[in-house]
């Protein structure tokens, strides 16, 4: 079973959606997105899926459109990236706060100004807070398994929530790699029939979706809604259990790498953790015990489980492909929590906060190999110089 | 009032026609007046009435139903009343 073949991270994207086969697809273009939806529009004029194309005139339009949708009760997909996710902003947060489990590949591009439409992490950071779970891919493969679970993470009974599947612009969905393709079949029947929960086209229950709910009991529909999203955890390993039976790949809510008994570690999303799992090893070979951290479920962040991942560690650099001006980078501010609760004051890993590779700017060995040698002399008892400080920058 | 672990994920409403139970009355500061004899039956304040203020029995439109009409003059406006006279007029409230 399966195929292994040699495609962009959006080609595999798009036959994900495919083998999903969604009952409508709302979309609008955007580089460097614009090839899944591309693709998909094939799919859909070819007769290959049962899909019905509403090609919007924004991504807010398109948002909206697949809110209305998957209310309706249908399986819901859209993509985008960067500006498109940033126009779209106040519907994600309708799109989760109605619980509608729209699936939407998030293809990572920097935000403007000034005009950027190469890779970052800027434009999901930004949609932390919407409610959506988030699933971080490293390569083509990933993004395929992550879009083929987010169907079942989204569609479960226990959370019906959107859930945005990102991986990161050109470096990923530009560059053709190898991966396997799972057969239609068994994918088909792994995603399962779309299982409607208060469709309003089920005209004999009529319903309203969008109420106005003020001080009265607005509270306690958000109280609700992070425990519904804080069920995303268990779901994800249930899923993810299940998926490795279907293709021999398991997936955590992260991916540890060498680091139980390592000394020093980074904590990278994405493609370049790619990279810096070959420097790891590098740093291995020079007796310095390093390892790394790739989160893939960003939302619910995991705190537990990545504290305790990480507690044991004398020197940790949590690398941020996004800025939080004047504060320290997105991913920093949830690794410095996680380890705050799982090791408590005074005791635990020393921290530093990297900013790398906005804009697409490359990511090297050399970069990584800089910062576990930093690390290795903190542990070691050198004082942090800057917490937070720009690698790869010219000076 | 309801628990938070009591509520409809997704705040939806499953019960239909569920607007009766909220009265809108009191958001009133202008308050609309039928003038019936100048009345062709139109119904188009029945129509373009945001709320259910606008009873109709039997295909004619009826009295007010005050409790809840938000007094936001819409009907007012569209109706065309007999020879230029109109069959709704506003007038402040407690007047
Ligand atoms: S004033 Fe507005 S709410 Fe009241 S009856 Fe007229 S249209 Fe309806
Ligand atoms: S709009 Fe005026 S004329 Fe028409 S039914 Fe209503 S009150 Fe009568």
């Amino acid at each position: 079973m399966g195929k292994i073949v040699a495609v962009t991270g959006n080609e595999a994207v798009a036959n994900a959606l495919r083998q999903a086969n969604p009952d409508v697809c709302s979309l609008y273009p955007i580089t460097p997105q614009t090839d899944i939806v591309q693709r998909f529009s094939s799919f859909v004029s070819n007769g290959v899926v049962d899909t019905e194309l509403i090609n919007a005139e924004s991504e807010h339009s398109a948002m909206s459109a697949a809110i209305g949708a998957a209310a309706a009760g249908g399986r819901v997909i859209t993509a985008t990236s960067s500006q498109g996710l940033a126009l779209m902003w106040e519907m994600l947060h309708i799109a989760s706060g109605m619980n509608l489990p729209i699936v939407m590949p998030l293809v990572n591009r920097a935000l403007s100004a000034p005009l950027n439409i190469h890779g970052d992490h800027s434009d999901g950071m930004g949609a932390r807070d919407t409610g959506w779970i988030q699933l971080w891919s490293e390569n083509a493969q990933e993004a395929y398994d992550n879009t083929i679970m987010a169907f079942r993470i989204a569609e479960h009974k226990d959370l019906r929530l959107p859930a945005m599947v990102c991986m990161d612009g050109f470096i990923i969905s530009h560059s053709i790699e190898r991966m396997e393709y799972l057969d239609d079949q068994p994918v088909k029947d792994f995603i399962g029939p779309y299982e409607q929960v208060n469709p309003l086209l089920d005209l004999q229950h009529p319903k309203s979706f969008g109420p106005l709910i003020l001080t009265d009991l607005y509270h306690e529909y958000k109280r609700l809604q992070h425990e519904i999203i804080g069920r995303a955890k268990n779901i994800v390993l249930q899923v993810s259990d299940e998926f490795a039976k279907l293709s021999g790949r398991k997936y955590g809510l992260f991916e540890s790498y060498r680091l139980e008994d390592a000394e020093v570690a980074l904590v990278v999303l994405n493609s370049a953790a790619g990279t810096s799992k070959d420097v790891v090893d590098a740093m291995r070979d020079k007796g310095i015990k390093a390892g790394l951290l790739k989160p893939r479920l960003f939302r619910p962040f995991p705190y537990e489980e990545v504290g305790s991942a990480l507690r044991h560690l004398k020197a940790v650099c949590v690398l941020d492909r996004a800025d939080s001006y004047g504060g320290y980078g997105p991913m920093f501010m949830e690794i410095s929590s996680a380890i705050y609760q799982a090791a408590g004051t005074g005791s635990g890993p020393r921290l530093v906060n990297k900013i790398y590779g906005l804009g697409g700017r490359d990511y090297m060995p050399e970069d990584a190999g800089k910062v576990l040698v930093e690390l290795d002399a903190i542990a070691k008892g050198a004082s942090v110089k800057a917490v937070k400080e720009y690698i790869g920058v010219r000076e | 009032m309801k628990k938070w672990n009591e509520l409809v994920p997704g705040a939806v409403v499953l019960e239909a026609g569920s607007a009766e139970k909220f009265k809108t009355g009191s958001w009133r500061s202008f308050r609309p007046r039928w003038i019936e004899e100048n009345c062709i039956q139109c119904l188009f304040c029945w129509l373009y009435c945001p709320d259910m203020a606008i009873k109709v029995e039997d295909g004619k439109r009826k009295e007010y139903l005050y409790d809840y009409c938000k007094g936001c003059g819409i009907c007012a406006v569209e109706c065309p009343g007999k020879k230029g006279q109109k069959a709704i007029v506003m007038e402040p409230e407690g007047k």
